[in-house]
């Protein structure tokens, strides 16, 4: 013990504690603080960078499930746009049977009503070539004199096979 | 976490004492030390006398830096002294022919001699009348603390400004020390002191690991120095501790000096143990900090002793058995010292972070009740 303290420096105790507190001084300023800063900084910057990642994940979670859903929806709804569709279709196609189907019995109809008026119109001229056909051959009778039974026979056949040529 | 920490500063304390014992051969070299004069003169130093004062002068701190003492290679330094009034003179005023710092050095009319490795004041025969001058030369261990003290600078300051200038990743040599800057922060700051309030002592423990650890290392380098294993350089570093430990001291933590029981007990139950209980604890805050001073000094110290010594087998030995044992012996020892140069770091640091963790706890006072 004696020894110990007769080899104290009070000299070297007294650098040792200013220069010790000198260092501790420069180092906190100079060298610790921007250390321990700049490794903090970084620490944050992973720390924010995983936490970012995570939140990404989960957005795009998020989003596939919209997705899915929005898909979901878009299918109901283009089986409800084909269900009315066919519905509008099946309606036209029903709608249109019958419009041609009445319109059909109608031309029928306005086709008969031609063809009895075009019958009238034939049977009416029908007539008046008879009529002018017979007065024809009444004056072309008339005009042979009547010269012979057979003569007149024989023109009366002639006659009649023009008329039925026409 | 406070038992943890507690138990924890036990295995550390029963790691480190043993080596207390060895020191105590420090106590012979006084009766040796005359010695050391005589046989001084360029001769190999071979009997079992001069390797004992041979290691004794080596441990102490001296005025100049030695190189290589026996061939003279030595750089003076400061001899700066107060003795009614400011003396400044280079040390090698006390050198002879021969390179011994044994003469008498003369400055404003006053002499000085070197004796035991401290200067007193004689007269102009050099008659020693024992009257010390205030001392604040610039010895060799003041002269290995501003070095390592400027190299910590440069090495954290360039550390410090490569995260900068290379965008948050540290750079160069100064990444080396990165992950130990990390560790004492994670490892020894955090766990013992909490979340709240480490910050404000790391940059305290980061320099004295740092400091401790590279003045260890140096220690081991045959420029021969022994700063850490000086007993004025621990004390002023447990000084430190012991200051910025009870001026930070939180009311908890006083709380817990003088009133440990809390509500646990009627007052004149506590009274009757706090007779005993109190003095305990106020002798607990001094002997914190001086068993930080003494484990550091004697842990250093026996080191350089047993290393010396072992190096010293060989020449009293001298033979090729018991040299090359002896080598192989301090071979192996000097591999132990540099992991010794680290752990004591680490302890010095654990230790004062873990009574700065003292100094700065605060919890729920119903939980205090219920801990004890």
């Amino acid at each position: 013990m004696d020894k110990l303290l007769n080899d104290f420096s009070l000299g070297l105790f007294v650098w040792q504690t200013l220069l010790f507190l000198l260092l501790l001084f420069l180092l906190k300023k100079f060298a610790w603080k921007p250390i321990l800063d700049a490794v903090d900084e970084r620490e944050k910057s992973i720390e924010s960078a995983l936490k970012g990642a995570e939140e990404a994940e989960r957005r795009m979670q998020a989003l596939q499930a919209d997705n899915e859903a929005a898909k979901k929806e878009a299918m109901i709804e283009r089986d409800a746009i084909m269900k009315e569709a066919r519905d509008t279709r099946d309606d036209i196609i029903s709608d249109a049977k019958t419009a041609a189907s009445e319109e059909g019995v109608k031309i029928i109809a306005s086709a008969r009503e031609e063809i009895e008026i075009q019958k009238k119109a034939a049977i009416a001229e029908i007539r008046t070539q008879v009529a002018s056909l017979s007065l024809d051959i009444a004056e072309k009778v008339v005009r042979q004199n009547l010269s012979s039974d057979a003569s007149q026979k024989e023109l009366v056949n002639t006659l009649l096979n023009e008329t039925k040529i026409n | 976490m406070r038992l943890k920490n507690f138990a924890k500063a036990l295995i550390l304390t029963a790691l480190t004492t043993p080596v207390l014992a060895s020191s105590s051969d420090t106590n012979h070299s006084d009766t040796d030390h005359n010695e050391h004069t005589v046989s001084d003169q360029n001769e190999a130093v071979d009997t079992k006398e001069e390797i004992k004062s041979y290691i004794m002068h080596h441990l102490e701190d001296t005025y100049h830096f030695g190189i290589w003492d026996k061939a003279g290679i030595s750089f003076p330094l400061p001899v700066i002294l107060f003795d009614e009034g400011l003396h400044v003179f280079s040390s090698s005023n006390f050198a002879d022919d021969h390179g011994h710092h044994d003469g008498i050095a003369e400055s404003n009319g006053k002499h000085y001699k070197i004796d035991h490795a401290k200067i007193y004041r004689t007269d102009a025969e050099g008659t020693i009348n024992y009257n010390k001058p205030f001392d604040f030369s610039i010895t060799k261990n003041v002269m290995m603390i501003i070095i390592t003290g400027l190299l910590m600078l440069l090495l954290f300051r360039s550390l410090g400004k490569s995260y900068a200038a290379n965008g948050g990743i540290s750079k160069g040599v100064g990444r080396f020390m990165e992950p130990i800057v990390l560790y004492v922060r994670d490892d020894i700051a955090r766990p013992n002191i909490g979340e709240k309030k480490y910050k404000k002592y790391l940059p305290f423990l980061l320099t004295i690991f740092f400091f401790v650890w590279f003045l260890n290392i140096f220690g081991l380098t045959p420029l021969g120095v022994n700063v850490t294993g000086n007993i004025a350089v621990t004390f002023a570093l447990a000084l430190l501790v012991f200051l910025f430990t009870n001026f930070t001291g939180t009311k908890d933590y006083w709380m817990h000096l003088f009133n440990p029981l809390g509500n646990a007990m009627p007052w004149y139950g506590k009274a009757v143990l706090y007779i005993i209980l109190i003095p305990i604890e106020i002798l607990g805050i001094f002997i914190k900090p001086f068993s930080l001073m003494i484990r550091l000094y004697a842990n250093m110290q026996a080191g350089h002793i047993v290393l010396m010594s072992l190096v010293g087998l060989i020449y009293i030995f001298g033979n090729m058995m018991g040299g090359s044992l002896s080598f192989l012996l301090a071979f192996a020892i000097s591999l132990i010292e540099v992991l010794v140069a680290l752990l004591q770091a680490y302890i010095f640091t654990m230790l004062a972070a873990l009574y700065f963790g003292f100094a700065a706890e605060e919890h729920e006072h119903h939980d205090e009740a219920h801990a004890h």
